[in-house]
């Protein structure tokens, strides 16, 4: 599990090998409290966080003791983020001991900083990035395939695949001779901004070409995690009903697009297309809808010139605004590579 | 599954204010979600009590204050109260409402010793 943001590095694992413990991409360090209680009340604030990674305390080795833990340096390095610092503070007296303070803090904030990161990362090389989110087996990796096979004479191409398990998804793309990366979660249901900040960086895709994400099939919880992309991009096959978007409308209301997918398997169907956009739009209302099929390729000339659009509009702000990377630059920051 | 996650995301928040306010014990952690956040109040109380185990937090009671949806209709352009995501307009009857508030969730108080 990822102590800071709690992203679950333990489980996820990028092409077989675990998540780095830390955020190494970005100047940020992973911090771990130390063991031992009583020391809360003795020891200054600094002090009570090693780094993990960190010489004095590498993390998996046992806890240290209060005498050691009491000589530690205190912990900040410059590259150090504290996030929403300027947001507490405001304590309100209580009765007896106890007292309010204000936390006012984003649960998703983390992954939020991690999504900016990305997004940032992303825009200085005019590389458009979308994030396709659907249930699992909706034909999001037939999609990507068909869709690489389509462009990839005239614009690079790279995958980012999560799944809890397998690099089936990633092999499959890779036939296509195109770069791909496997993300497996393990127990975890969704990419989120950390995973996809490494794989990006191990990826390195070229500058002005587009990135797929395809994430972890699911209709739940990657509508809650922003990757920093351009555009989620959610698919609905035409055999998992028209009630879909009304069952889970977050992933609806989260993307900027759907495909309905599959719609060579109409005529063997009930499926209401008329039905099923008009939920969709009820969640969404400015949704924008292309209907195809993976399979025959009909519907795709319209998604093609979609990307193009997009990827024209990610280049139009490279060229015209002088985008500069204005991260914090640590030892290991992404400003390195800006 | 997803509230699992989120209560990682509280506990680390609720951590790194400890450190920064150097309080000991937390009594009480007060949660603002808004009704369209896509957060299962009863399964996040679940993922709270077992992730706060060994922290600061352990044992606090967890208060979850709602947030009323809000959004505001393409059509009318009035702004108007959002149970869910699908809910037509309730001055036109219209789909096109768009949401505006009680989408986010945040750690907004503790009560400490
Ligand atoms: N008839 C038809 N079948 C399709 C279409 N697109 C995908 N399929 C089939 O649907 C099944 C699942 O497709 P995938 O591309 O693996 O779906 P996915 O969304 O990537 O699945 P996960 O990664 O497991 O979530 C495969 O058997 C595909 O051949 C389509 O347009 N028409
Ligand atoms: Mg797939
Ligand atoms: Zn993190
Ligand atoms: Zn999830
Ligand atoms: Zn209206």
């Amino acid at each position: 599990m990822c102590n800071v943001c709690g992203c679950g590095a333990g489980e996820a694992r990028i092409e077989g090998q675990s998540l780095q413990p830390g955020h190494a991409g970005g100047g940020l360090m992973a911090y771990r409290r130390l063991r031992s209680r009583n020391e809360r009340q003795h020891l200054p604030a600094d002090s009570r966080w090693v780094a993990v990674g960190s010489p004095v305390a590498p993390s998996g080795e046992k806890p240290l003791g209060e005498s050691e833990a009491s000589l530690l340096p205190s912990a900040a390095p410059a590259g150090l983020i504290h996030y929403g610092q300027g947001a507490a503070g405001g304590e309100v007296p209580g009765m007896s001991q106890a007292r309010m303070v204000r936390i006012e803090q984003d649960i998703l904030g983390r992954n939020n900083v991690h999504a900016a990161r990305n997004r940032a990362w992303l825009a200085v090389r005019g590389i458009l990035a979308l994030n396709l989110v659907s249930s699992p087996g909706s034909g999001k990796t037939s999609l990507l395939v068909r869709t690489i096979e389509a462009l990839r004479t005239r614009i690079p191409l790279a995958v980012v695949e999560g799944d809890q398990q397998t690099s089936f998804d990633a092999e499959r793309i890779r036939a296509t001779g195109a770069p791909a990366l496997q993300i497996n979660t393990g127990k975890g249901c969704h990419l989120d901004a950390r995973m996809v900040e490494q794989a990006l960086e191990k990826l390195s895709p070229v500058e002005e070409s587009v990135v797929l994400i395809e994430n972890v099939g699911n209709l739940v919880c990657p509508a809650a995690f922003d990757l920093g992309e351009a555009a989620k991009v959610v698919v609905l096959s035409v055999t998992e009903g028209e009630d879909k978007p009304l069952k889970y409308p977050d992933m609806f209301a989260a993307a900027r697009l759907m495909l309905l997918n599959k719609v060579d398997l109409l005529p063997y169907l009930s499926f209401d297309v008329d039905k099923a956009l008009d939920f969709a739009r009820r969640v969404n209302p400015g949704l924008e809808i292309i209907c195809l099929s993976a399979t025959t390729g009909s519907g795709f000339s319209a998604w093609l010139d979609w990307i193009e659009a997009r990827r024209r509009e990610t280049l139009a702000l490279r060229h015209s605004a002088p985008l500069t990377c204005n991260l914090p630059s640590g030892p290991e920051s992404h400003a390195d590579r800006c | 599954m997803h509230e699992m996650s989120l209560a990682e995301n509280i506990r680390q928040i609720i951590e790194e204010a400890g450190c920064r306010q150097g309080f000991g014990r937390v009594r009480t952690v007060i949660l603002e979600v808004g009704a369209l956040a896509a957060v299962e109040p009863e399964s996040l109380r679940f993922c709270f009590d077992l992730v706060m185990k060994d922290s600061i937090a352990d044992g606090a009671r967890l208060q979850i204050d709602s947030v009323p949806g809000q959004g505001q209709c393409l059509q009318c352009g009035k702004t108007v109260p959002v149970a869910a995501l699908y809910d037509p307009c309730p001055c036109c009857g219209c789909y096109e409402v768009q949401a505006t508030l009680g989408t986010g969730m945040r750690v907004r108080e503790l009560e400490i010793e």
